[in-house]
């Protein structure tokens, strides 16, 4: 054995006889069909960086050199002079409130659902049967689903929600568009939430219900915590959904140009009964299809959505690291 | 000189079940004629444990089917504070089944089924609540599972009535040090205890596991092959806290390694197939096996 044991050599040192070597792309050497399909694949990545950088770039640009800061605060009026439009106050903060009523819906419901389909999910047929449920309204266009909300909201009993005209509800407020919109924020928490808790290994369930704890107090305690980074990702991905959609804001919103509270209603309330619009439903009415007509405008409120996505996203962001950063069970 | 031949088991042979009362070892080999494979080395186990040995827990007939397939067949096994029992045995032996049946989390599994009884200090288990029989006989797992809370929350998870955050920090200031002292990891972390516990290495996540599990004052601990994950000095570690701690719990320990079952153990349960095969000493029975399974798995003939 000692005979085998050298001196002790610099590490550094390069080995007599060894030489350096150096990983060399075989591509050259591959078939002609897979040279084309790398070069294809670096066309595509390298294109659709092209696409979403230019439509990134003319947006702010148009947008910045449209947008008079007095936008922000003036509130929208209808008028033949362009000068007289005012700005788009009134959408900002449609588009705001819609937002905040979407969330505040779909994030309790979609990580209730999210939790029983993967903590509890029997019986089976039913779990099969919920799971299809979020799927059908994932894939059902947003305006089919406010087509059906005009219908269902404009039934008396739900008066409550907008304001009552003869015998007929309005079926049209920020109650009523921010519900709906919470069905097409809700499945994007649900699989978010449900990914996240599914990545929570078994045997941390198990580590807490051998503490003698409930299976109620594991899922508070140890589950909601460690998926709050995946219920993040589903409230921006959620936020996104909603703040882009138009065909609900124009059916179920009134797209009023300004806010306007339900008359005689306590004042936050008369405001969720009322209408509005939101910076969607302005941009479309303002661009060159719309009544509005007025592309510069348009161009300025897509430029503050852009910014308010932007914003939203990175606030979901932060509020899910939160303490628990770093979540990596070994497996 | 050649090897000794290689023996394969025979699956078919009846299983020889030995029950070994627990005597004071005199020598090696009481006259088996069977020198086992193992039998030329002798292995000496851990030091004998000063507290008195007091048996909590008896599995009676314990049979554990998962569906229509036998996990654990027909199992009688006493588990004794003051001692540390090891159960050691192949892959799907049933070992860990059995230690899982012990604080009912098998009932997590939906097809499993269990017959025959298992008493805590003369109880059957299945009559108390299942929370107040897991917090008496809690668990210590494979890979380490420390919940995504700090150090301190961890540790005062187990104390805190429906994983809420009261009783306040303060209260359990002292229980919290206690069981981080009695893990062996007070030292490590005390200056750290708002840290997240995921950031903690994979050792200091185990005996923060271990700490977590002793907080509640648990009065048996079963242990699943806990430092299968983990490097040489902290499975150090822990082997030298589970000998700590069996002076004042019944500790239950699951591993596939021998060795490890040689330095920590007091008794040595043996499964195969589902079959306690056979139950002793551990000096006992990796120097002189009774069974011929038993002399197969330990001398390396299968595993």
């Amino acid at each position: 054995m000692s005979a085998l044991t050298t001196p002790p050599r610099d590490p550094r040192a390069p080995l007599p006889g060894a030489r350096r070597t150096r990983a060399r792309d075989s591509a050259t050497s591959w078939p002609l069909r897979d040279r084309v399909g790398l070069a294809l694949c670096w066309a595509a990545g390298i294109v659709l960086c092209l696409v979403a950088g230019s439509i990134l770039l003319y947006m702010c640009f148009k947008g910045i050199t449209q947008l008079k800061p007095a936008m922000l605060w003036t509130h929208p009026s209808a008028a033949v002079d362009q000068s007289r439009t005012g700005g788009f106050l009134d959408p900002i903060q449609g588009t705001l409130m819609l937002t905040a009523i979407g969330i505040a819906i779909a994030v309790p419901v979609g990580v209730g659902v999210a939790l029983w389909l993967v903590e509890y999910g029997r019986p089976a047929p039913l779990a099969r049967a919920v799971e299809s449920a979020v799927d059908v309204i994932a894939g059902t266009p947003s305006v089919v689903l406010a087509l059906f909300g005009l219908s269902f909201f404009s039934e008396t009993f739900l008066s409550w929600m907008s304001f009552r005209a003869e015998d007929a509800a309005f079926g049209r407020s920020f109650m009523i568009a921010g519900t709906v919109m919470s069905l097409i924020a809700l499945p994007l928490v649900v699989g978010a939430t449900r990914e996240a808790l599914l990545q929570v290994p078994n045997h941390v369930r198990e580590a807490s219900l051998a503490l003698g704890k409930t299976k109620a107090s594991t899922i508070r305690a140890v589950l909601l915590p460690a998926v709050r980074p995946g219920i993040a990702t589903g409230t921006a991905l959620g936020m996104g959904r909603i703040i882009g959609d138009t065909a609900i804001v124009i059916l179920l919103l009134g797209n009023t140009l300004t806010i306007q509270p339900r008359d005689g209603a306590a004042p936050v309330i008369g405001l969720l009964q009322g209408t509005g619009s939101t910076l969607t439903s302005y941009i479309y009415g303002n661009s060159p299809t719309g009544e509005g007509n007025a592309p510069e405008k348009a161009y300025a409120a897509a430029f503050v959505l852009l910014l308010i996505v932007v914003a939203l996203n990175a606030l979901a962001t932060r509020i899910a690291r939160g303490r628990g950063k770093d979540t990596a069970w070994i497996r | 000189m050649p090897p000794p031949p290689i023996r394969k088991i025979s699956l078919d042979a009846p299983p020889t079940v030995v029950h070994v009362p627990p005597v004071p070892l005199a020598g090696n080999g009481n006259g088996n004629g069977h020198a086992g494979p193992a039998g030329g080395v002798h292995t000496p186990g851990p030091p004998p444990s000063d507290a008195p040995v007091l048996e909590r827990m008896r599995c009676d007939a314990v049979t554990i089917a998962y569906g229509s397939k036998v996990a654990v067949n027909r199992v009688d096994l006493p588990i004794s504070q003051g001692e540390v029992l090891a159960m050691i045995g192949p892959s799907g032996c049933g070992k860990t089944t059995l230690l899982r049946s012990l604080n009912r989390l098998t009932e997590l599994t939906a097809t499993a089924s269990r017959g025959g009884r298992i008493l805590l200090d003369g109880q059957d288990i299945d009559q108390l609540e299942v929370t107040t029989l897991r917090k008496r006989v809690s668990m210590v797992f494979q890979q380490p599972n420390p919940f995504p809370m700090s150090v301190f929350d961890n540790v005062a998870y187990g104390l805190r009535e429906g994983g809420s955050k009261r009783p306040r920090k303060k209260e359990l200031l002292e229980p919290v040090e206690n069981a981080l002292t009695r893990a062996g990891l007070w030292h490590e972390v005390k200056d750290n205890l708002d840290h997240p516990a995921l950031r903690l290495s994979g050792g200091q996540q185990q005996r923060l596991c271990i700490a977590r599990s002793l907080a509640a004052q648990p009065e048996v601990l079963l242990m699943d092959e806990p430092c299968s994950a983990l490097d040489p000095i902290s499975t150090a570690k822990i082997e030298e806290l589970i000998l700590e701690l069996r002076e004042q719990i019944a500790v239950v320990i699951v591993t596939h390694n021998l060795q490890q079952a040689q330095r920590v153990a007091d008794k040595v349960a043996f499964m195969y197939l589902g079959e306690l095969v056979e139950y002793a000493p551990g000096e006992q029975l990796f120097n002189a096996p009774q069974a011929q399974r038993t002399r197969d798995y330990v001398g390396g003939a299968f595993g």
